[in-house]
């Protein structure tokens, strides 16, 4: 109940309307209007209930941390610690890990081909995005009691801050300092609640330039990817705790998405 | 609500938000055994990917000093290393000017050492991504400052070409933790490359110099 209170009180604290001040607030604004998010809802909703995999069940008793099958409220609430698998796990960590524990799926198999493409999407986008959809509205409030959700937490940071890889970079090169662009796409703050705050509330999302759902498990590996790193592991500890740090940073924000963006 | 209560709720809001954690207001720095435990956890969670091999997550010196300082290390820590990674720079003899033209085409492309890049191929810089070059681009990123004007101001002497081809190939020879790549250092680009992007800077027929 504390918790609760405690994520309404900062729901209502003031967010700063960031958006209105860019110059591509209209674009955003125009193309907000006709986001195509709902089909791929659609779609994922008839992936979460098809039956597949060796024990050909479907997802529907999945445990995304209410309880088994209960969809509204559980993106809002994660990552979490899951006792079950002794981990933090974000959605898509999380997704995995009942395809793997309730269809009897390999993650071999199951992580084959995780991010999709224009021409077809993949099963983790629009699974994730009709889970997302069920906490919109709902004030974020990743975990962060449990001693591995601290842990998580400070690891999320450490590696937020950490430059390495042939061109030194860390995430905070790109996303550390205030008013920067790369060529015309403004950088939000990631360490800053301010900036945390609407970017996480929005994610997954219907990417335009890519005509689909993008998640937040691409957006770390395409970082990674310019960064000039190694590839990171789907749903590994790494970009489940920077997804998991940045999302405890815009804790208290509505969820809107899955939302629309550039 | 009696006041007693009021005042035992507002305590109990204070401490349910207190055990969430202060969000930072600035870098902070890392310690040593912040560093191995990021670096090991990169080692078991990252695989090789084409040319992105797993080497890539060992942290050399420059990198180790700039995280333990949150990229501010004390003059006196800086120095030397800025020396050594200067002195390290292959500078090529004779004018270190190529082509403007082949240089405002390296700026522009945003490839090259990455995973999903053909290994042995240099292709570009990503300068625009970060700087203002030739007036003409208007999609300039703004990371680093602007580069408009860069050889107007400084002239073409031969220092100045040698100042711009270093810092090109190695920018923390100048800066210890600058957020520019060492982009000969790395590999990214080769010598020609950096001389083309030297003449893009400084020849007075380029776009940035008019």
């Amino acid at each position: 109940m504390r918790a609760v209170t405690c994520g309404v009180m900062l729901a209502l604290a003031p967010s700063p309307a960031l958006a209105q001040q860019s110059p591509y607030a209209e674009y955003q604004r125009m193309t907000a209007e006709n986001a195509p998010t709902e089909l791929f809802e659609l779609e994922g909703e008839e992936i979460w209930k098809k039956r597949q995999g060796p024990k050909n069940v479907s997802l529907e008793r999945c445990d995304l941390g209410e309880g088994p099958g209960v969809l509204k409220g559980a993106y809002a609430h994660l990552p979490r610690y899951f006792a079950d698998a002794d981990r933090v796990m974000d959605l898509e960590a999380r997704l995995l890990h009942c395809m793997m524990s309730l269809q009897g799926r390999s993650r071999e198999e199951a992580t084959k081909r995780v991010f999709g493409n224009a021409d077809r999407g993949s099963e983790m986008e629009v699974l994730s995005a009709y889970v997302a959809r069920h906490s919109n509205g709902m004030p974020l409030r990743p975990g962060i009691r449990h001693p591995k959700e601290r842990a998580s937490y400070e690891l999320g940071q450490k590696i937020f801050f950490h430059r390495a890889g042939p061109w030194d970079f860390s995430c905070a090169s790109c996303h550390g300092e205030e008013g920067k662009r790369i060529r015309m796409s403004e950088l939000p703050v990631l360490y800053k609640p301010e900036f945390a705050r609407p970017l996480m509330a929005t994610w997954p999302a219907y990417r335009v330039s890519s005509s689909k759902i993008v998640t937040l498990q691409w957006r770390m590996n395409d970082c990674y990817r310019q960064m000039r790193m190694p590839e990171p592991d789907f749903g590994s500890e790494t970009t489940v705790a920077l997804i998991h740090f940045m999302t405890v940073t815009a804790r208290g924000e509505s969820y809107r998405g899955p939302a629309i963006k550039r | 609500m009696s006041r007693a209560l009021k005042v035992a709720s507002a305590f109990g809001l204070l401490a349910a938000c207190a055990t969430a954690p202060t969000p930072l207001t600035e870098q902070p720095k890392a310690t040593p055994r912040d560093l191995e435990e990021v670096t090991a956890t990169l080692k078991r969670d990252f695989h090789a990917r084409g040319q992105a091999t797993m080497s890539r997550v060992e942290l050399d010196n420059v990198q180790r000093i700039c995280n333990l300082h949150a990229d501010n290390p004390p003059r006196e820590v800086a120095q030397p290393l800025e020396e050594a990674q200067l002195k390290a720079i292959p500078f090529p003899s004779g004018s270190l000017m190529g082509d403007w033209k082949r240089g405002e085409r390296i700026a522009q492309s945003g490839r090259g050492s990455m995973w999903s890049d053909k290994p042995g191929v240099q292709e570009g810089g990503s300068c625009y991504n970060c700087h203002q070059i030739s007036p003409k681009v208007a999609a300039f990123g703004t990371i680093g400052p602007s580069l408009a004007g860069f050889g107007k101001l400084r002239g073409s002497s031969p220092e100045m070409q040698r100042y711009a081809y270093g810092r090109i190939y190695n920018s923390k020879a100048y800066n210890l933790c600058s957020q520019m790549p060492r982009l000969g250092h790395a590999g990214t680009l080769n010598e020609q490359q950096i001389k083309d992007l030297v003449a893009l800077l400084l020849d007075p027929a380029s776009p940035v110099n008019q």
